[in-house]
């Protein structure tokens, strides 16, 4: 197997961050993008978690692919997922185990978020594993991009902080400004999201999806 | 009794699955704009979720749980680290089960169903819920509850959601703002709607 040029890596990667971006432009792995966005800190280890297993079991699957039998692929494939994600929640209660205490279930559920099998299903089926092992990162990295950033706005605005940090200063408070209690809670997790595909599609030079 | 009723209610309304944990997203927002197929896929995720939660609870507590091989020999084991893989596999072959079942004694059933089972194998919202029953300690009895509560609830947002959604066919949304923005915020207005459950207390 040889190396591709650094381009055609490239071109892989802008897909998977931007301009197909798997949660704004497919649609896809929403479910667990919301729940953990309401502090930055879980925000970013949820997507680093989630960047390594789409990564490793893209790679793994697109070197297995001509021995897997088609009509058993969901199988197998749920199979090395769900062992990866074992693999690193036990890391993650081994060396975060507060954060992991505050993702609680959501890391297991990586295993059914869409993004892992349709990174599985539509990219490492058909390409060979370096290619796979790039797109897993591209596509991880672009849902830890929206993750990161609705996570930002909901922690900036709901506590007025930033990683945790308080960066709101005293004085703004004394003035009158309140901390948006909504942003906490599950709705300010949807306008957020709602708003920054308003505000994706609207941005040139991005095609927006078919009506 | 008022227990396990509190505690149903309180899965539909107050700890929605969708709306509170945003279980099941990807099908919540595929499939909910005909109301006719989402109350079809609605009824298959409450008769999949009221399965896989008890039995679930059975192999946690029979063979997973810290201690529960004690009576082969090994009280130290703690085999709770497998419980994804061994859970998502009870609900793909559950699923696989129930629509072979379907398939053969009620085609009429399978032809409204049949389409959505293999979708629930991989929806968020079960293995969710077969989580959230082992983190928060329910006996069997509770299990089957919050199951069967967690789909109602999940059904009612997606029936909600799609019935919302054909109404809005001709409202003028902002170019842009149209299709998946439209529906998350169109999701975030339902979420409001059913905290207003949460001052409920039974």
């Amino acid at each position: 197997m040889k190396l591709k040029s650094r381009s055609e890596y490239y071109d892989i990667l802008i897909k998977g961050l931007w301009t197909q971006n798997p949660v704004a432009y497919q649609v896809l792995g929403i479910c667990s993008a919301l729940a953990v966005t309401v502090k930055m800190s879980t925000a970013i280890v949820m997507a680093l978690a989630l960047t390594v297993v789409t990564a490793c079991s893209s790679m793994i699957i697109s070197s297995m692919r001509k021995i897997i039998p088609s009509n058993i692929r969901i199988i197998v494939e749920l199979a090395i997922i769900s062992t990866l994600v074992i693999v690193t929640d036990q890391v993650l209660k081994a060396y975060f185990y507060d954060i992991s205490k505050q993702l609680s279930i959501f890391v297991g559920l990586i295993i059914t978020n869409c993004i892992v099998l349709g990174r599985a299903e539509a990219f490492a089926l058909a390409n060979d594993p370096i290619d796979s092992f790039v797109d897993g990162i591209a596509n991880g990295l672009g849902y830890g991009l929206i993750l990161v950033l609705v996570a930002f706005i909901r922690e900036l605005l709901g506590s007025g902080t930033f990683l945790g940090f308080q960066v709101v200063p005293q004085f703004a408070y004394d003035l009158g400004f309140q901390n948006m209690g909504l942003m906490v809670l599950a709705p300010g997790a949807f306008f957020v999201i709602g708003l920054l595909v308003w505000l994706k599609n609207s941005l040139p030079g991005i095609s927006s999806q078919k009506k | 009794m008022g227990d396990l009723f509190s505690l149903f209610i309180n899965s539909v309304f107050i700890g929605n699955i969708l709306l509170a944990y945003f279980l099941g997203m990807c099908s919540f927002i595929a499939v909910s704009k005909n109301v006719d197929t989402a109350a079809g896929l609605g009824f298959a995720v409450i008769f999949v979720l009221s399965v896989t939660s008890p039995v679930n609870w059975v192999i946690y507590h029979g063979l997973l749980a810290p201690g529960a091989l004690s009576w082969l020999g090994y009280p130290g084991l703690d085999l709770s680290f497998l419980k994804f893989i061994t859970f998502i596999a009870v609900i793909a072959a559950i699923t696989q089960a129930v629509e072979m079942v379907i398939d053969r004694y009620s085609p009429g059933l399978y032809a409204t169903l049949g389409v959505f089972l293999p979708l629930i194998a991989v929806n968020c919202a079960i293995l969710g819920t077969s989580l959230f029953m082992v983190e928060r300690n329910y006996t069997f009895i509770e299990s089957i509850v919050f199951g069967a509560g967690s789909g109602t609830g999940w059904m009612l947002a997606i029936v909600t959601m799609a019935a919302i959604r054909k109404k809005a066919r001709y409202s003028d949304v902002p170019e842009g703002l149209q299709g998946f923005g439209f529906t998350m915020i169109i999701a975030g207005l339902m979420a409001m709607t059913f905290m207003m459950f949460s001052g409920i207390t039974l």
